[in-house]
């Protein structure tokens, strides 16, 4: 009897018990959301791209790409050297070359898979001399992606402030490979490394490399 | 070229390589003539580095011949005698021009860059031969080695004064020299000096020239201490008493004013701490031992200060934090600034205000540098340091 007691005792106990975790799991679910939905915001400068997900629905995740650095150097050279896009190659990993076509519209070269090639061309949909450059690929891009690459004077003199925010489509398929090596797999990384190395171009006049034996440097 | 090279935990070879040559405009090439071993690389020895590689280079204090100028630099000449600082420094960026070499935002390639931004959270200079963290630039322990941004970090030094007497502008007399400096040394001041290796040897002198009114060192190996005692300090040896205790009694009970760390991530010792921190950096769950950091924060007077010149990699448990801040201490630390203190220390030097060769236990040719590296690792007492002659056919010295 008592044997028999404490075994559907025990049965009793884990159904509970299952009930009672999920139970808890969807209160607490519903506690994060409310939490959520009514964590006090308040103020809040920093850029978008480095909010928590969630703090914004509008940008998805892996999209969009923001980077900052300070290049010491005045504005007005960071832009003028940013906005002769033929340079692009010597510190854009992935970029074989930049073509402009005309005033606002450019040729990009880029390496694709396995040795192969990506074209495409972009607009430039805005351009404020010493402030900004924004840009669109064309619709049927492979890659389809836009940015703003925008210079600020860094307080106390130490230079230009660049932020670079890149959004791409969201990868998948065959393009997503090929988005994957543009963007490397962190594409925040690329992204950052572009920045260092256009960094040290405009303030050393050198990319720096550890190579030592061969006449190119090695990125 | 032959050069040696990192293969292992205490292995090392002298291999032949590549020669060198000029990469970017500002470059130059350097025909070795003396390199020493550093107490930092016996931590490459040791393995206890990350990311260094089979293959890498070793070396980071050298001196040489310019052999060759890249096109963009106008400043040094073939024919040039120059010490070489172990950072690399571009000497355009803000921390550059802030004279704040050793935290240059260009010297570390983009690609290598990451590594370090991850562990510390800023990318760190590049160096010479010390592992990808730091750009993994090929090191000077060689018969020639690539300097970048040659027209900013080496210092030509006149013929009158030997190798001997100027190799150590390389690194380990500015990193002495700025673990006193970090000192602030005021009228009156004891400064306690924990490990009597070459830097802490430096950092001694450095302290007394300051106007430290005594300086303590301690270790454990006598030979050592006989060094530290010749040029001025008080010694303790830590196997003969309790370090704590014997600094309370020698400074009337207030402890020394500032204290250096000259030993860093691997210090010895049979305190209970250690063998915990021991254990644990075998089974790899913390990467630094911080006995000696946390003996000299407790040592330390309240509101003195704590300057680490020892090298860490890592991360470290049981940060004494509280006696740290009830104490009100201030912590200095860093790679060292070598570009910033270099013509200064030449004038020293020059004028014999200091001494640098007396430290120099062995000279060696580069081939018998995997023998340099054993007896620096492993017979600690008689070998206080090991320099490396590229020209030499055979040891001797």
């Amino acid at each position: 009897m008592r044997h028999r007691h404490h075994n559907h005792g025990t049965g009793r106990a884990i159904a509970a018990g299952m009930l009672g975790a999920a139970a808890g799991a969807v209160v607490l679910m519903a506690a994060r959301s409310m939490m959520r939905n009514n964590y006090p915001t308040g103020p809040e400068d920093s850029p978008r791209h480095a909010w928590r997900r969630g703090a914004s629905s509008r940008w998805r995740e892996g999209a969009v790409v923001g980077r900052s650095i300070t290049v010491n150097a005045p504005r007005e050279e960071v832009y003028s050297r940013w906005r002769d896009f033929t340079t692009f190659p010597n510190f854009m990993e992935n970029v074989v070359s930049v073509t402009p076509l005309d005033q606002t519209r450019s040729r990009w070269v880029v390496e694709g898979p396995a040795g192969s090639t990506i074209e495409f061309e972009t607009r430039i949909t805005e351009d404020r001399p010493n402030e900004l450059i924004a840009w669109e690929s064309d619709e049927d891009a492979e890659v389809r992606n836009s940015g703003r690459v925008t210079f600020r004077d860094a307080p106390g003199g130490r230079g230009t402030e660049i932020e670079a925010v890149i959004a791409y489509d969201p990868p998948g398929g065959a393009v997503g490979r090929m988005a994957a090596k543009l963007f490397q797999k962190e594409p925040g990384i690329q992204a950052k490394r572009e920045l260092r190395r256009f960094k040290q171009l405009m303030e050393t006049g050198e990319i720096a490399t550890a190579a030592s034996g061969s006449a190119a440097p090695s990125t | 070229m032959r050069a040696l090279v990192w293969h292992g935990k205490h292995d090392v070879r002298v291999e032949t390589v590549d020669d060198p040559k000029i990469v970017n405009p500002r470059d130059a090439i350097i025909k070795i003539t003396s390199t020493a071993i550093c107490g930092s690389d016996l931590h490459l020895y040791d393995g206890v580095i990350p990311a260094i590689r089979p293959g890498d280079i070793l070396g980071h204090e050298f001196m040489g011949e310019v052999v060759e100028v890249g096109k963009g630099n106008s400043r040094l000449s073939k024919g040039d005698r120059v010490v070489v600082p172990f950072v690399i420094a571009c000497g355009k960026c803000f921390f550059c021009q802030k004279q704040q070499y050793s935290a240059c935002d260009n010297s570390n390639p983009a690609e290598k860059a990451d590594m370090s931004e991850m562990l510390y959270g800023h990318h760190m200079a590049g160096l010479f031969g010390y592992s990808h963290l730091t750009g993994g630039y090929a090191g000077g322990q060689a018969e020639y080695v690539r300097v970048p941004y040659s027209d900013i970090g080496p210092i030509v030094v006149p013929d009158d004064l030997d190798d001997d007497e100027v190799l150590f502008l390389s690194d380990i007399l500015p990193t002495g020299w700025m673990a006193a400096e970090n000192c602030e040394i005021e009228e009156g001041d004891t400064v306690a000096v924990w490990g009597c290796g070459p830097v802490g040897l430096f950092a001694i002198q450095s302290a007394l020239i300051m106007g430290a009114a005594q300086v303590i060192a301690i270790d454990h190996y006598p030979h050592r201490l006989e060094l530290a005692s010749r040029i001025g300090a008080k010694v303790i040896n830590y196997k003969n008493s309790r370090v704590y205790e014997a600094l309370m009694d020698m400074t009337g009970g207030i402890g020394p004013d500032a204290v250096i760390d000259a030993v860093g991530m691997e210090s010895h010792g049979f305190a209970p701490d250690n063998l915990y921190d021991y254990a644990k950096q075998t089974l790899k769950l913390e990467t630094d031992r911080p006995h000696v950091l946390r003996q000299a924060i407790y040592a330390c007077r309240k509101g003195g200060r704590v300057s680490v010149p020892g090298v860490y990699g890592g991360f470290v448990d049981k940060f004494p934090v509280g006696a740290f801040m009830q104490k009100g201490l201030t912590l200095r630390t860093g790679q060292t600034h070598v570009q910033k203190y270099l013509s200064s220390l030449l004038d020293m030097i020059r004028e014999r205000k200091i001494d640098t060769t007396f430290l120099i236990s062995h000279r060696l040719s580069l081939e018998a540098g995997p023998e340099g590296y054993r007896k620096f690792a492993f017979e600690q007492n008689e070998t206080t340091k090991v320099v490396l002659k590229p020209g030499w056919e055979n040891a001797n010295g």
